[in-house]
């Protein structure tokens, strides 16, 4: 079995009519994963569980009123979970179990979703492909021999795979949106503050945000509606009312105005992306939204003030990360310090300590102003672009990414050009916007994601505009040949 | 060569609050260890700090008692180090903009009063405690998260008896405040020195040296004290002062050489990202320093423009906020100034003395105690009787209930005192005559037969005055 | 291209994080950390005059708890995933540098 030809409401329907049982829709999943996961590879953990938990559903009786009633749900292996190991993909944490649930987990629990697992990513979310993982690479599959693109990864590929209809990833530089372009799913990275981050593991802090990966926007909006919210353990967190995401979600573009940011067209960007967000425009244009022409002429500064301001919050997040409470300790050491650094030098993969020695130079005695601050004050300047932009404009669009996937190991050995992959995404964690990225067309069989960018805390329109899209093409329609 | 001194204090002072300043663990101790921890406080991936407001109150008061600037957009900052007590390997603490700046107190010193400054006022997280075997270390997170403030004061001290002096004035205006046991033995108020000398004349401050490990005030002096000729001796020999930590040895009253300092820590401050910015209203600092109780000083001059009590009974009244407290409510209840401040001075330190508790701690009101000194003030009691009930005041009894179930009530009135009185004159004749003889003492002997009738009842006062009269007759 | 940091540079700066690299780690590290240095230098040429930094894009102020106490009762769960401990301790090689005590 798979997910490819379902949606979320019509196997709610399914289940509260009793044609179908949580126990049997989860046993089917976890088959599938487990006949996947050495091709694909999206998973560090499979829930031995799940079955279990989704018969004590059954029995409990499906929740017509909660959609996501004993659904199968996949998290990305950074969110805290109390019955499975939480790891991030590091050494650090290869047998760590959290003693509680993250914000989001609860939330899904309680709207009676079924986690079949915790999926594969870059060592504590530092990556655009995935292949940061200490334990395992997962594939895109579309192209086994592509990345799914990250950190998120193992996130985006089981959904694309049809092994999930849904799953949660983390979003600090672009880590849901990218991996969602590249595997032709919907990925959506809320307003910092919509979702809470009690139990997603630190990486910088002042961009981190939890977000949902589906097949279809609709079901992503009805994912949103189940994890966003005020949560008095997160002070980051807004009390701005949520309202129903799902709820008008076919009103159509028509009116609506959308700005096109050159900068994000430039000649970093792949021609069959332009041409694929070009028609976008077009058919936008169609359903009688305007689309025109605007600047953001600060964003091209955005990888170079994200590369300092997210390294340095990592840098100080992941000291906690010391051998002496929790998780990995290396042995056989001489003294306390000998403690420290080999449990840190073991326990981190180069791509981690390469941020830690980027963010702790960054903050170091003398650097501070020239780089931090004045990283620190370049994001004012692109926020202020942002802002200027959404006074005449709904909404903006972008290509999601510079390129299709690329290739397992293609560009894992040039950090900088791993870097600059982000370029596209991360001005939105650096205003905190919500932004999502959903299948706007294909290149050699390769998915090609547009990202839909909303005003703070307007995930709502971003939805509504990214539906009518979905509904007049089909590219989220097309599967991958597993 | 003749040097001065000049001395700065760091100084730590826990808040007395319920829960911690980032996690709602209980602040409480001598529990087992690690009993008050939770997630936060491990410094576990995914957790979140949140703040205690009390601790942002707490510190606006602390500010407003030390005549500081307060700062209306403080803001918390990560401070990055490494240590098995720092769970979280940063502190959060405020760098960039503390709680307050610029502050003083004024404080009696030999030579008179002196204002002493305060550079600025910091609220942070306490750490963990670690303890030491020969080949483990252990630790204990309860005390982590623990409110603190930081008071720096200003390089303005310039002798080690100053330094005491700063101590005890401030210790006693943050103690007034209420927010802090203010106790160095219980590790409440923790004390850091910095300490220079230099040639007399010189302009330029010599070379400052770190001093830790001071469990007392007194040990504050003496490791200064010794710091001073130490220095001098350093740099009479042709020596130069080190930038370096020096530990004092409680035995032996030395400083030894903890830690040379290698240039400047780099603890990599950046505002902490997950807490968003304070706007500390008006209108909060209002409320606060409305509800600031009253200062020692302003206490001490009321106690003695007002009271006529001496500066030094004004000084030991003072020493806690409790004992002021319980002070006023006796004076409120109408008991004779002098009388309260000595009962509280004599009778009631030496019981907290002798059972090593504070006065909260007792079973001694201010209404038993003011019964008790009106009861005397009247001569229904002497005050020898008093000493009984005082004791039963400390045993939670009721004086006017004890002094009538004990008969404890003083014969004061001539007339039923009189006829006693003749009783025993007519019974010892010898005596009158050796006091018409100029023998002094037989008065001694005829008040001891008349308590002696009375069963100590009698007043003495009473009985002289009638004694004298009878025999003068 | 100018050399930014050299290798003694990059080993403080792995000191600083507790990091050791190896003989083959150090170069290759201290030319990424030049390589993203240069790059970063053009964020010093963006006209910041007058910027304010920003440090969150929270839509929160003043987010304050009322002081009560609660005891999660984690104490055990905790110390039963901690790597070492003897008393309900958390148990470390022994601390012989007192220095940085705080």
């Amino acid at each position: 079995m798979n997910y490819f030809d379902t949606d979320l409401e019509s196997l709610h329907n399914q289940l509260v009519s009793g044609e179908l049982t949580s126990e049997e829709l989860t046993k089917q999943t976890i088959e599938k994963i487990k006949e996947q996961n050495e091709s694909v590879q999206a998973y560090l953990t499979i829930n031995d569980k799940a079955i279990e938990q989704a018969k004590a559903i059954d029995e409990a009786g499906i929740d017509p009123d909660s959609i996501f009633s004993g659904i199968p749900v996949a998290l990305k292996d950074n969110l805290v979970t109390k019955e499975m190991k939480t790891t991030a993909a590091s050494k650090m944490l290869e047998n760590f179990t959290s003693i509680f649930d993250a914000t989001v987990v609860e939330k899904l629990k309680a709207a009676g979703a079924v986690f079949v697992g915790k999926t594969n990513m870059d060592e504590f979310a530092m990556g655009s492909s995935t292949e940061n993982s200490a334990f395992a690479t997962t594939r895109n599959p579309w192209n086994l021999d592509t990345v799914p693109g990250g950190s998120s990864g193992g996130s985006a590929a089981t959904v694309s795979a049809g092994q999930v209809l849904a799953s949660l990833g983390s979003d600090t530089g672009g880590s849901i949106r990218q991996p969602a372009a590249f595997t032709g799913v919907v990925g959506m990275k809320p307003t910092y503050g919509r979702v809470s981050r009690w139990g997603l593991i630190a990486f910088g802090s002042s961009f981190d945000q939890i977000g949902p990966f589906t097949r279809n926007v609709k079901d992503n909006a009805h994912l949103l509606n189940v994890i966003a919210g005020h949560d008095e353990h997160d002070a980051t967190s807004s009390l701005k009312e949520v309202p129903d995401f799902a709820e008008g979600i076919d009103q159509g573009v028509k009116g609506l105005k959308i700005a096109l940011p050159k900068e994000f067209l430039g000649d970093g960007v792949k021609p069959e992306i332009k041409e694929a967000i070009q028609k976008a425009a077009e058919t936008y244009k169609s359903l009688g939204a305007t689309v025109e022409e605007v600047s953001l002429p600060n964003t091209k500064y955005g990888v170079m003030a994200y590369y300092v301001l997210a390294s340095s919050e990592a840098s100080s997040n992941l000291e906690r990360f010391d051998g002496i409470r929790y998780g990995f300790r290396a042995p056989e050491v001489k003294n306390l310090e000998d403690l420290y650094v080999k449990t840190r030098s073991e326990g981190f993969g180069d791509e981690v300590k390469r941020r830690i020695m980027i963010g702790t130079f960054s903050l170091s005695a003398g650097s501070f102003d020239k780089y931090f601050k004045q990283a620190a004050k370049v994001r004012t300047k692109i926020i202020n672009d942002f802002q200027k932009v959404f006074k005449d404009y709904d909404l903006i669009m972008t290509p999601t990414a510079t390129s299709t996937a690329f290739k397992i190991g293609e560009e894992s050995s040039d950090p900088m050009e791993m870097y600059l992959n982000d370029a596209l995404t991360i001005p939105v964690n650096l205003a905190g916007l919500p932004g999502m990225s959903l299948p706007a067309g294909f290149s050699n069989g390769l998915p090609i994601g547009l990202q839909l960018i909303g005003r703070p805390f307007d995930e709502k329109t971003i939805y509504r505009a990214g539906y009518a899209f979905e509904q007049n093409t089909d590219f989220h329609k097309q599967t991958p040949a597993l | 060569m003749n040097f001065e001194t000049t001395i700065g204090l760091e100084v730590h002072v826990e808040l007395k609050t319920n829960s911690k300043i980032f996690s709602p663990s209980p602040v409480k101790y001598g529990v087992e260890a690690n009993a008050n921890t939770n997630v936060i406080d491990w410094g576990y991936p995914g957790t979140l700090p949140t703040v205690n407001k009390q601790v942002i109150a707490n510190g606006i008061t602390a500010a407003l008692a030390l005549h500081a600037d307060i700062s209306r957009h403080p803001h918390f900052d990560r401070k990055n180090y490494f240590y098995p007590d720092n769970p979280k390997g940063y502190q959060v603490t405020e760098n960039d903009i503390p709680a307050a700046r610029n502050g003083w107190i004024e404080v009696k010193t030999a030579n008179g009063t002196k204002k002493i400054g305060i550079e600025e006022m910091h609220v942070e997280e306490d750490a963990g405690k670690n303890t030491h075997g020969k080949t483990y270390s252990y630790v204990d997170l309860n005390r982590q998260g623990t409110p603190l403030i930081e008071i720096v004061s200003k390089a303005e001290m310039s002798s080690p008896q100053e330094a005491y002096d700063y101590l005890e004035g401030l210790r006693q205006r943050i103690q007034f405040t209420g927010i802090s046991d203010v106790k160095m033995e219980e590790g409440s108020m923790r004390v850091d020195c910095n300490i220079s000398i230099r040639p007399v004349g010189s302009d330029k401050l010599g070379q400052k040296v770190e001093l830790k490990n001071l469990n007392s005030f007194n040990y504050v002096r003496k490791a200064l004290a010794y710091e001073e000729v130490r220095q001098a001796q350093v740099l009479m020999s042709g020596g130069t002062i080190g930038a370096e930590t020096r530990r004092y040895d409680e035995l032996n009253g030395k400083t030894y050489l903890m830690r040379v300092k290698e240039g400047k820590d780099d603890y990599r401050y950046f505002p902490e990202p997950d807490l968003p910015s304070l706007d500390i209203s008006e209108e909060w600092i209002n409320e606060l320093r409305e509800a600031l109780p009253e200062m020692p000083e302003s206490r001490r001059k009321r106690y003695v423009e007002d009271m006529g009590l001496t500066e030094y009974d004004a000084m030991v009244l003072t020493q806690t906020k409790e004992m002021s407290d319980f002070f006023d409510k006796l004076i409120e209840l109408g008991s004779d100034p002098k009388m309260a401040s000595n009962y509280l001075q004599g009778d009631v330190n030496a019981y907290l003395n002798d059972k090593q508790v504070d006065l909260a701690d007792t079973k001694i009101t201010p209404e038993a105690l003011a019964t008790m000194i009106k009861m005397i003030m009247d001569k229904t009691i002497s005050t020898k009787m008093a000493k009984k009930v005082f004791k039963a005041i400390t045993d939670g009894k009721n004086p006017k209930q004890f002094v009538e179930e004990k008969g404890l009530v003083q014969l004061s009135d001539p007339a039923k005192l009189q006829p006693i009185i003749d009783e025993v004159l007519a019974a010892n004749p010898q005596s009158i005559e050796d006091f018409n003889n100029g023998k002094d003492r037989a008065i001694g002997f005829l008040v001891g037969q008349i308590m002696k009738k009375t069963q100590g009842k009698a007043n003495p006062s009473v009985v002289n005055k009638i004694l004298m009269e009878s025999l003068n007759k | 291209m100018t050399e930014k940091v050299n290798e003694a540079t990059t080993q403080h700066i792995a000191g600083l994080a507790k990091l050791k690299l190896t003989e083959e780690q150090l170069p290759r590290f201290t030319e990424q950390l030049n390589d993203m240095l240069n790059m970063l230098d053009e964020l010093g040429t963006v006209d910041t005059e007058g910027i304010e930094p920003t440090y969150s894009v929270t839509d929160r102020i003043n987010v304050l708890r009322e002081d009560v106490a609660d005891n999660w009762g984690q104490r055990d769960a905790l110390l039963a995933n901690a790597p070492e401990t003897t008393d309900g301790l958390i148990r470390v090689p022994t601390i012989i540098d007192e220095s940085e005590d705080k």
